[in-house]
């Protein structure tokens, strides 16, 4: 591929850009790099570590991984500004909590390990759930409360599930997710599988008691569990420092290792993940405080501007966007075009737009749906409507 | 008598010393009733509620090698000996000691559960499961409805003794049954004798639904019954008429069963005739069973020991009403815990004793 090099052979760019501009003014409209030699990059800051070596700062990538990373989050943000819309037009109803600011967690989690790991998370999944390869249709569909979701519309913005890839799914209750990781990582140890489990919770959640209990029994049994808190400064409508006695969450494990990572930097958030994944299979659990940052509030009641101040959205925004970073790093490395960029930008609303008129089109589910999936069939349930004369459905 | 008291419950004691003194060993009730020949008639050993609980959980780990029990000193034996020798024979992989952490403890057990594993989890005393409540109600009972049948926690039974004792005081003596039975997508079940218990809970485990398993803690010795020793499990919510009568129907479950047959017995000195109901599953419960019943009797008594106020015995008597007003010619009688915190030393004015229930009967059928 012509514009693709390593990061050390700036001549070689210098010389290939013309080129490249005539490439994709001309009939190949993909001139983007795909390609994967191996290209070094620093991460932002440093990484702090609390009982462990924390990693090394330079990242192994390539440039169809940095092209990938734009191409995935920004349509996780556009998924995200499109469910504020529909959200606001009345087409998604019950709660709604949007994870615009924080993709690069996302991303560079999954660039770190495999399907065969397990995530689990709370309520702030949908850009997980994309991650793990989920489709935008089966987002929409869920969202709206179709047939067509990945929880056949039962489950909502907060319920986004997919088991062949291991994503244990969206819970709604602030960090009740993590015991359930614990579980994931221990039935993981039992199958010697070398599989790990994510459970992601808040700095919110970090205030949760049960959290310590997951961590006590994690770090007991050795098991393979990494503790993901994503610290977006605001456990709801509380500043972090208002809450927590000691914000430095990744200490807060005590006698379990922690490593502070920058997670508005997707590449550093892949470094730590894949070295906590060998971490936590050689020496059992670990926490990952990944300081990220929400644009929007913490649900949709909450405009997200009464206890914060404007300009500290848009500073975050200007300085520390993961989006932009990636962009910058690709436009400086020479992978891709800005022009190029902005049509990936372009196709991916479309993507979104495409998917949201598909997920119109499926049908809710059916009103016997009501009853099931409450039990299994077959043990003798009954369910009643409001009405218990007219609405009655005997399962069989 | 004494033949059919001890297929119900084990054998009650002639003797009328302490209350709930009704089993002894079911070879020597069916002894007596056989005229000495039992002992060699039968190869089922006697077992209490505790060994038979033990038997059922041997089973469950014996015949799924992806079963796992874990509760605060399990692999001890557990407070009660109900898990004694499982760790040595399954091994400590297999059960385990958990911290003292029952939230952690049901959240565990339901990723573990969500893995396609049967997780026995062992909450020590029914009146510490509060701290799990949220773990069982918002993430157990609606894993299977909120993820549109992905996934479920449907090996997830979580066992609990409940009950009074004669003298566990405020925190060791409570009956939370009604809690969980407002909860859709769990199951409740209580067992009332040693072959019940070991049946129930092989169903329980193997049953496709996470479910809470309350054992009544009061007959883990007291209550002795010839136990099959073979692998069998009984239905989940089916009830059982374990005594037929026509004038009343009485409905209980767990140890408060044995109160109400020794007031049965009472009762017939008096020439009444009362029909007796298990209903082993409290969620989703058999209303066929009860209300069959009550359209035979036309009068229902409800007893269990939990408070009155709210308690299952009100979501019986409505259902019941609902269905057989006009069948009905007396109103419900509910003879239950006091609307008390429990108590230590009022213990015996709490409980909804035998004599409390004659009352009751008396006054239902003569009403």
């Amino acid at each position: 591929m012509a514009l693709s090099r390593a990061a050390s052979s700036p001549s070689r760019a210098a010389l290939l850009k013309p080129l490249a501009a005539a490439i994709s003014s001309s009939l190949f409209r993909r001139s983007i790099s795909t390609d994967t030699t191996p290209i070094t990059v620093e991460t932002s800051v440093p990484f702090t570590a609390h009982r462990c070596e924390a990693p090394s700062r330079t990242v192994e990538t390539t440039a169809e991984e940095l092209v990938g990373f734009f191409r995935t989050m920004a349509l996780m943000r556009r998924a995200e500004i499109a469910a504020d819309s529909l959200y606001k037009a009345k087409l998604i109803r019950g709660f709604c909590h949007l994870y615009d600011g924080q993709e690069a967690v996302a991303i560079g989690m999954e660039a770190a390990i495999t399907k065969k790991d397990c995530i689990i998370t709370a309520y702030r999944d949908h850009c997980i759930y994309l991650g793990r390869g989920g489709t935008l249709l089966d987002v929409f569909a869920e969202l709206m409360g179709r047939q067509a979701g990945c929880s056949k519309g039962k489950g909502g913005s907060m319920h986004f599930y997919k088991k062949d890839a291991g994503f244990y799914g969206g819970h709604g209750i602030v960090g009740a997710q993590i015991p359930l990781g614990i579980g994931l990582a221990f039935a993981q140890k039992y199958k010697k599988d070398e599989s790990v489990s994510f459970a992601l919770y808040g700095d919110g959640a970090a205030n949760q008691g049960q959290l310590f209990e997951a961590l006590n029994m994690a770090a007991l049994w050795d098991l393979p569990a990494i503790l993901v808190c994503e610290n977006n400064h605001y456990g709801m409508g509380t500043a972090e420092w208002r809450a927590a006695k000691s914000p430095a969450y990744y200490k807060r494990g005590d006698y379990v290792p922690g490593l502070k990572v920058d997670g508005m930097d997707a590449l550093a958030v892949k470094q730590a993940c894949k070295f906590a994944k060998e971490h936590a299979l050689k020496n059992g659990p670990i926490i990952l405080e990944m300081d990220t940052y929400r644009y929007h509030g913490h649900s949709m009641s909450d405009p997200g501007s009464t206890y914060r101040t404007r300009d500290e959205i848009s500073g975050v925004r200007q300085e520390r966007d993961p989006i932009e970073r990636i962009r910058k790093l690709v436009l400086s490395l020479d992978l891709a075009t800005e022009k190029e960029l902005k049509d990936i930008e372009k196709e991916v609303r479309k993507e979104v737009d495409d998917a949201i008129a598909q997920a119109k089109e499926s049908p809710m589910p059916d009103p016997s749906e009501l009853f099931t999936n409450v039990y299994v069939k077959g043990y003798g349930v009954e369910s009643f409507g409001a009405d218990r004369k007219e609405v009655r459905a005997v399962l069989p | 008598m004494a033949t059919s008291a001890a297929q119900r419950f084990g054998r009650r004691l002639a003797s009328s010393v302490p209350r709930r003194r009704f089993s002894s060993s079911a070879a020597a009730a069916a002894a007596a009733a056989t005229g000495g020949s039992a002992v060699q008639r039968t190869q089922n050993p006697s077992l209490n509620l505790c060994s038979a609980i033990n038997q059922a959980l041997h089973i469950a780990l014996d015949t799924d090698p992806r079963s796992y029990v874990f509760g605060e000193d399990v692999s001890f034996g557990g407070v009660f000996r109900c898990t004694v020798g499982l760790a040595d024979r399954f091994g400590k992989g297999r059960v385990f000691n958990t911290p003292l952490c029952e939230q952690g403890i049901v959240g565990f057990g339901i990723g573990l559960a969500a893995m396609g594993n049967r997780a026995v989890a062992e909450i020590q005393f029914a009146d510490y499961i509060f701290p799990a409540f949220d773990q069982i109600v918002n993430e157990a009972a609606k894993f299977r409805y909120r993820s549109g049948n992905q996934f479920n926690c449907g090996g997830l039974t979580i066992r609990a003794p409940y009950g009074a004792v004669g003298h566990g005081g405020h925190y060791h003596s409570q009956s939370p049954e009604a809690f969980f039975c407002h909860v859709p997508g769990i199951k409740v079940v209580i067992p009332r004798s040693p072959s019940q218990a070991k049946g129930l809970l092989l169903s329980c485990i193997r049953d496709p639904n996470p479910i809470v398993f309350f054992e009544p803690k009061w007959l883990y010795r007291l209550a002795v019954e010839e136990v099959p020793e073979h692998d069998y499990t009984l239905p989940l919510s089916e009830a059982e008429v374990i005594r037929e009568g026509t004038d009343i129907t009485m409905v209980g479950w767990g140890a408060q069963l044995s109160v109400m047959e020794e007031a049965c017995l009472d009762a017939e000195n008096d020439g009444i005739s009362c029909e007796l109901i298990d209903l082993k599953t409290l969620l989703p419960w058999d209303k066929e069973t009860v209300e069959a019943s009550v359209r035979k009797t036309g009068r229902l008594l409800i007893s269990h020991e939990a408070p009155v106020t709210g308690g299952f015995g009100a979501e019986i008597s409505a259902s019941i009403v609902e269905r057989c007003f006009l069948r009905l010619q007396a109103p419900v009688a509910r003879i239950c815990g006091l609307d008390t915190p429990f108590p230590l030393v009022f213990e015996p004015f709490y409980l909804p004793t035998k004599n409390k229930i004659l009352d009751a009967i008396k006054s239902t059928v003569n009403y």
